[in-house]
């Protein structure tokens, strides 16, 4: 059987006021890819993300969604098609448990449609899913309002609540950012086990040596331009990724 | 030598609110004390006060229930400059019901209530996307434009309003059925705001974006809130236009948006008891200064800047504070 | 009729930006609503006419004492009250709206309303322009407008003081690093905002008569034409003026007198629903709309 993209994104423009953020960016993304989206910093990548899960709408340009256009599409209903993102400022709710930061994933529409997935209240899902991510089950680290739990636990809560919507595709935007190596060994093995169930994945980092690690293939940002897409070896190989990062980052 | 407050849980509150067996009859009624001692209260009151101050007291509940109307949609991150609006439209429903049609207060005001929610949530309805500031501006600018929709269209008695309503049977009615409303409110919206479904509404004003990141549709959860808040407003409206057997363009008077923001902002906003504790302050008091006139709405102005700079939290955080904890003064540098 | 109607229409035009600049100009730069607006516009002109009416002042001393009052009582409402609770919209609005209503309600409460609380007109003399009777005073209105809005243009974009407002609109946390003090930006912007509605109702008050309830009238105005426009967009208020002026002044000569709020009501919620943002307001495309 011939795999038919999961993802497309054609031809994507955005710009705000003057200022062209995006440019005539197209790529496919086939099931079960690991994509790993690099760049300078302020080179779109964010943008990016906001663009295929629309929270910003694009100047021009369209994406699909297993052959469905969503470019369209409120930012809720591509979430209930079976996209989830995560965000690169953790804003969690400060004052709750860890646990009952779950409930917003958990009260979606999307656990309706899934029907049969999981069983149980929401807080006992929740506390599964949590441990799923490495908070210890039996400490009482779930129980802790999330305003007093450390950076790593704060990005595991962000990826248990992408996790709660049982998406085809994820988009972790800088999930490393802020973690000591041992928290990033840590969460690897999370996100490798979501891989192994067949789910396809975009990580945008800038931690490149964890990322080439896990990553099928690698687009390079710049400027709100695709300069590079490829093996993680042939991109840093690219003379226009050499002068983009030597350029922009000397270090 | 440098102090800092140390808060520490009461046992009793530790004990009561985490383990499930209640070890003796001090700790249900630590537990209950201060949910029964308003029922009870609220449920005597018309026994002991004369006839002004029971009048008094149906204008403390109704002002409670806007300040909870304000407080839910406060809540869900929609601040209202403007409950008038949800006052003066259940107001005119129940007017109009009864003036035209004849319909007895017991069908008018549940009609009114829904009715009035569902023309508040529909008016609103293009602002809901607006955040902030944009949302209180177009709510303070709404009713007082209300006054001159009607001045000008002369619908609904147009400047002279509708008058000679049918009351309530008696004072006794008037006063236990809108005390009920004000409890089973009070109580009832106060589990709702705690159970998943408040926590989404409370979510959208935290972070909409993490909520619509789950999937989902944060302007229909916006729209229930606004129809919830609008159906209290209108009952409230829809009530007092049997108590005073009038319904006018008064009911869009500044006093119904400012007075319900005083309470809630004094008694502390975010609890819906907080709300309604402040009415039960506020309105009392105003009464008490009949006789300074205009001067009152001075005295709520200023009131609202010192209690938004000086005690945020409001009174009833304050309160629940002392109840459930201790402080003390710890030494932290020599 | 019609060249009557639209002259007119311009001069309320004029009238709908000089109420709404200076609200506007605050929330641009500091992101301050300051629902006092109205209560200050109001003030100003009580202080104008007691000073000229009571203490026998002369008329430019009294001008200059109540713009520069105004301006000082601007920034000591940032410093002692805005500034504690910086950040919290809600509070902001609460907060600014009470100092408002205790302002207004303390002059209905003295019961200063009636015909004699007004301020001199500029000039008696009045022109016939193709046909139509105009008095200086409107005149002046318009010519101030199109002056101040040219002013203020030049101002933010070719002065030092106005470049570090436009930094701080776009990104206070930015605008910081560079050494820009955001506390001082901001009670200067609240402060500016307050000596231009002094400076409007030095202009507009001659027209009618000082009121408290005139006081809630113009914030009424000056959020309707900032919420069609856009906030914090000076271009907006400028067009959004001219939507407003037109619809009004038109509604009134050929519909009704009555229906002028109406046509504003309108606008307001049709606006919304079209462009949620308001006409021409971009730069919080992404915070305060989804």
């Amino acid at each position: 059987m011939i795999k038919t993209p999961i993802l497309q994104v054609d031809n994507l423009n955005k710009s705000f006021g003057g200022v062209r953020a995006i440019r005539q960016v197209s790529f496919d993304l086939m099931p079960g890819e690991l994509l790993g989206v690099i760049g300078p910093n302020g080179s779109g990548k964010t943008t990016l993300v906001n663009l295929i899960t629309r929270f910003v709408k694009p100047t021009s340009g369209t994406v699909a969604f297993k052959g469905q256009k969503i470019s369209h599409l409120p930012p809720y209903k591509i979430v209930r098609l079976g996209i989830a993102r995560t965000f690169q400022m953790v804003k969690p709710f400060y004052h709750l448990p860890a646990y009952k930061n779950m409930i917003i994933p958990l009260y979606s529409p999307r656990m309706k449609q899934l029907a049969g997935g999981r069983y149980g209240d929401r807080d006992a899902i929740a506390l599964d899913l949590l441990e799923e991510v490495g908070f210890e089950r039996d400490s009482h680290v779930a129980y802790k309002p999330a305003g007093a739990l450390p950076q790593g636990y704060l990005k595991r809560l962000e990826l248990a609540k992408a996790l709660a919507l049982e998406p085809d595709l994820f988009i972790l935007d800088e999930l490393f950012s802020g973690l000591s190596l041992a928290e990033v060994a840590s969460i690897v093995p999370i996100i490798e086990k979501i891989r192994l169930q067949g789910k396809t994945i975009i990580m945008i980092e800038h931690r490149l040596k964890e990322l080439f690690r896990i990553a099928d293939r690698i687009i390079v940002m710049n400027n709100g331009q695709k300069i590079a897409d490829g093996l993680a070896e042939e991109v840093m190989e690219n003379e226009a990724v050499k002068s983009a990062y030597l350029g922009a980052e000397a270090d | 030598m440098k102090k800092r407050k140390e808060r520490i849980d009461r046992g009793i509150k530790a004990r009561s609110s985490d383990i499930f067996a209640l070890l003796s009859w001090r700790e249900m009624l630590y537990l209950s004390a201060p949910r029964m001692l308003p029922i009870i209260g609220c449920l005597t009151l018309p026994l002991i006060l004369g006839p002004y101050w029971q009048k008094v007291l149906l204008s403390v509940a109704v002002f409670a229930l806007l300040a909870i109307s304000w407080d839910i949609l406060a809540q869900t991150g929609m601040v209202s400059l403007g409950q008038a609006l949800f006052f003066g439209v259940g107001a005119y429903c129940a007017g109009v019901m009864n003036h035209y049609f004849g319909l007895s207060p017991f069908i008018t005001l549940p009609v009114a209530s829904v009715l009035g929610g569902l023309i508040c949530t529909l008016l609103l309805l293009p602002v809901l996307r607006l955040r902030g500031i944009y949302f209180s501006m177009v709510t303070l600018i709404i009713p007082l434009m209300m006054v001159r929709v009607i001045e000008a269209t002369k619908v609904f008695g147009g400047t002279e309003g509708l008058s000679g309503m049918t009351p309530l049977p008696s004072i006794w009615i008037e006063l236990y059925l809108v005390i009920a409303v004000l409890l089973a409110a009070l109580f009832g919206f106060r589990r709702m705001m705690d159970s998943d479904y408040g926590l989404i509404l409370k979510g959208i004003s935290d972070n909409d974006r993490s909520v619509i990141n789950a999937g989902i549709n944060i302007y229909q959860f916006k729209a229930q809130a606004l129809f919830i808040a609008g159906s209290i407003g209108s009952f409230c409206g829809a009530f007092m236009t049997h108590v005073y057997m009038f319904v006018g363009m008064p009911v869009f008077a500044l006093d119904y948006s400012i007075l319900p923001i005083a309470a809630a902002v004094v008694g502390g906003p975010g609890t819906l008891a907080g709300a309604a504790l402040g009415a039960f302050l506020l309105v009392p008091m105003s009464e008490a200064l009949r006789g300074l006139g205009g001067l009152r709405i001075v005295l709520y102005g200023v009131f609202l800047v010192i209690f938004i700079i000086a005690l945020p939290e409001g009174i009833f955080h304050y309160m629940q504070r002392k109840y459930q904890q201790f402080e003390r003064w710890v030494e932290v540098e020599k | 009729m019609f060249i009557g109607t639209t002259l007119y229409a311009l001069i309320n035009t004029s009238i709908l930006a000089l109420m709404a600049i200076g609200f506007n100009l605050t929330f641009g730069i500091s992101g301050v609503a300051n629902f006092a607006y109205g209560a200050i516009y109001i003030l100003a002109a009580y202080c104008i006419w007691g000073m000229i009416n009571l203490l026998q002042l002369p008329y430019l001393l009294a001008v200059a004492i109540a713009v520069l009052g105004n301006m000082v009582l601007g920034a000591l409402i940032y410093r002692f009250v805005l500034l504690r609770i910086r950040g919290q919209a809600l509070s902001e609005v609460i907060a600014t709206f009470g100092i408002g209503l205790a302002i207004l309600e303390l002059f209905s409460y003295f019961g200063w309303v009636g015909f004699e609380y007004t301020l001199p007109v500029f000039s008696d003399r009045s022109f016939i322009i193709a046909g139509t009777y105009i008095d200086f005073q409107r005149i002046a209105i318009a010519g101030f407008a199109a002056v101040l809005i040219f002013g203020l243009w030049i101002f933010t974009h070719h002065t030092s003081v106005g470049l570090a407002f436009r930094g701080i609109a776009q990104d206070e946390r930015t605008a910081l690093t560079f050494g820009i003090d955001s506390d001082r930006i901001g009670a200067l912007s609240v402060s500016i905002g307050a000596g231009l509605a002094a400076l409007a109702a030095l202009f507009i008050i001659p027209l009618g008569s000082i009121s408290p309830g005139e006081g809630y009238d113009v914030l009424i105005k000056a959020l309707a034409v900032c919420i069609i426009g856009g906030l914090g967009s000076t271009g907006g208020v400028v067009l959004a003026s001219f939507i407003v002026g037109f619809a009004e002044r038109f509604t009134d000569t050929y519909i009704g007198s009555h229906w002028t709020m109406i046509v504003s009501l309108a606008a307001i919620l049709i606006v919304l629903t079209v462009k949620p943002s308001g006409l021409l307001g971009k730069q919080k495309e992404l915070e305060e709309r989804i």
